[in-house]
């Protein structure tokens, strides 16, 4: 995803001058290409992200659209008061590139790694919440933010995520793509899980149970009308995510559920413990560890309809 | 739109507008006094013999930018852009009453010539590095001009900007402090160790100017003198008093918070040669 993204950002900058890059001192050697072609166009910021979203914030108020690229874990929390002043007050089209949201980063820790992304975004007034599920999102999501009359954080893995799709995504912000069709029950997914969650419905597949899957590439704005389908077709739905469960895919669920008064349908949510982890694991062993992995949702999805 | 005003009209329109803001204080609540009057002729001189702008085109693109980063200050900026045409004078008596465009803290989009919303200190300098960077990016000539207060010079982000604007060569964003001495619960060099200010400019690779914020000649001078060819950005210290004009709130931090009663107004405007 992250190499991706840096090509994506070089070819789109080639039709588009006002695109700048705002580095906060991560990507050594990943924006060469961006830098060799425009040098005028890429700024190292430093180890100092919260003046970053400001110099961002003063770039798009001169007619620019700056992309901001750091680690989830730094752009976020440590300058969420830029985000939500300079930017969303401001109602600004700043890209805020997360790297690493999710587990990618947890052999470094909970400094590094970060599940609280989109619980702290989604309450932001005007901020737009992007989870690219392979690369060809990831690459139809920074396109799509060009069109985009305001802030947008778009949440990336590291690399070797599965491909999902095989040919160019039927992508449009804010509207949630079925992957596959079933009967039994509904996954609703967001980001690189979802390849997890392909795999989940696979295994139940072999245990008789047909499994829908949905992504919801947009958490915010949110699809309403893929919800309501969903709703209305499907007595269990389970949600599934690389986040902790208040306040992620699964919250925003929730929330919607009790304002559009569902009671017809149960909803099993699946996600990252309320937590930190303090021991070393890999992103593959994290995600055993909070249950996120494939069988493991299999397992739970199953236990949950009592199959 | 440059002015060449001389000297004493700028000190008579300054004490029409601490009069001015004295009483919409009075009338609407508002706080913050001593800082609009330790800011005033600051932004006064800028708006009227320094800035380029056109208020009659106020997205025009080549306008020097500035930013209120001491958004608490409002009122002395409202004042001042009112009295170029950015928006009718009698719009200053809604300040800060219900459903008014005119908050304590600015807003941007809600009149003319706010560039950025501000309020919660160390957002401006940022900011202004940004438009200035866009600037020389695009190859525009304008320069971006920051005011902050002392006490926003706790915020760490000031010297993040501090620390980024020479590398980038932004011979165009120019910091003015507005170096008062007070924040808002105290003398600022008993709770953070600021000064001395201009060295640390001069040493993170600024140019470096002090100057009494309240002599609009040292004002214009400096102003006027700023380099215009520097790679280096240029900071400003600005000795001002906090509640300048008044002789009641001049160096009595209370009126950080203080609401000036109808006796105030009185006295004050009779201070000012207003009544």
């Amino acid at each position: 995803m992250r190499d991706s993204c840096s090509r994506e950002l070089t070819c789109l900058a080639r039709s588009d001058p006002r695109i700048i890059i705002l580095s906060g001192d991560i990507g050594n050697h990943m924006f060469d290409g961006f830098k060799a072609e425009f040098p005028d166009r890429f700024y190292n910021c430093g180890v100092a992200e919260a003046n970053m979203i400001s110099v961002a914030a003063g770039l798009a108020l001169s007619g620019y659209r700056p992309f901001v690229y750091t680690f989830a874990a730094f752009d976020l929390t440590r300058c969420y008061e830029q985000v939500r002043i300079d930017v969303c007050f401001q109602n600004l089209p700043v890209v805020i590139i997360g790297l690493g949201g999710g587990l990618t980063y947890a052999p470094l820790g909970p400094t590094h790694y970060i599940c609280e992304d989109i619980s702290i975004l989604r309450c932001l007034p005007n901020m737009t919440i992007v989870c690219p599920a392979d690369q060809a999102e990831v690459m139809a999501s920074l396109r799509s933010s060009l069109d985009h009359h305001g802030p947008m954080y778009i949440r990336i893995n590291k690399k070797n995520e599965p491909c999902i799709y095989t040919g160019e995504p039927d992508f449009s912000l804010g509207r949630a793509q079925l992957i596959q069709d079933g009967n039994d029950v509904c996954i609703i997914t967001t980001g690189v899980l979802l390849s997890e969650v392909i795999r989940a419905a696979r295994i139940l597949e072999e245990r008789n149970i047909s499994a829908c899957v949905v992504h919801f590439h947009t958490i915010k704005p949110v699809d309403e009308i893929m919800l309501r389908e969903v709703f209305s077709r499907f007595s269990v739905v389970v949600s599934v995510e690389e986040h902790t469960l208040p306040g992620g895919l699964g919250g925003m669920i929730a929330e919607w559920m009790i304002d559009n008064r569902i009671k017809s349908s149960d909803l099993i949510r699946i996600g990252t413990g309320d937590y930190f982890l303090t021991h070393c694991l890999s992103q593959k062993e994290a995600r055993d560890h909070f249950g996120i992995s494939a069988d493991l949702i299999a397992g739970k999805i199953a236990d949950g309809l009592n199959k | 739109m440059k002015n060449n005003i001389n000297l004493q009209s700028l000190h008579s329109m300054a004490c029409q507008m601490r009069g001015e803001i004295i009483e919409i204080a009075h009338n609407s609540d508002a706080m913050h006094i001593g800082s609009c009057l330790s800011s005033l002729d600051i932004i006064l001189t800028l708006y009227h013999s320094v800035l380029s702008f056109k208020p009659e085109e106020p997205e025009w693109k080549d306008r020097d930018r500035f930013i209120l980063s001491k958004g608490h200050a409002s009122l002395a900026l409202y004042v001042v852009l009112a009295s170029r045409g950015f928006f009718p004078k009698e719009l200053l008596h809604t300040f800060n009453r219900t459903d008014s465009f005119l908050t304590e803290h600015p807003v941007r989009g809600n009149v003319h010539g706010i560039e950025a919303s501000t309020g919660s200190l160390g957002h401006g300098p940022g900011i202004g590095l940004g438009m200035a960077l866009a600037a020389k990016i695009s190859g525009n000539k304008y320069r971006s001009f920051v005011l902050m207060s002392d006490g926003e010079c706790n915020e760490g982000t000031v010297w993040e900007a501090v620390l980024l604007a020479p590398v980038q060569k932004l011979g165009n964003l120019i910091f003015i402090v507005d170096n008062n001495g007070w924040q808002a619960t105290g003398r600022c060099d008993d709770i953070m160790h600021l000064n001395p200010l201009a060295d640390k400019f001069k040493t993170f690779g600024w140019n470096s100017f002090e100057v009494d914020g309240h002599n609009f000649e040292e004002l214009l001078n400096i102003f006027h003198s700023i380099p215009v060819d520097s790679e280096k950005p240029t900071a400003i210290i600005a000795h001002t008093v906090k509640g300048k004009g008044v002789s009641f709130m001049e160096g009595d931090n209370n009126w950080h918070y203080r609401i000036p009663t109808a006796d105030d107004v009185t006295r004050a405007k009779a201070e000012l040669g207003l009544e």
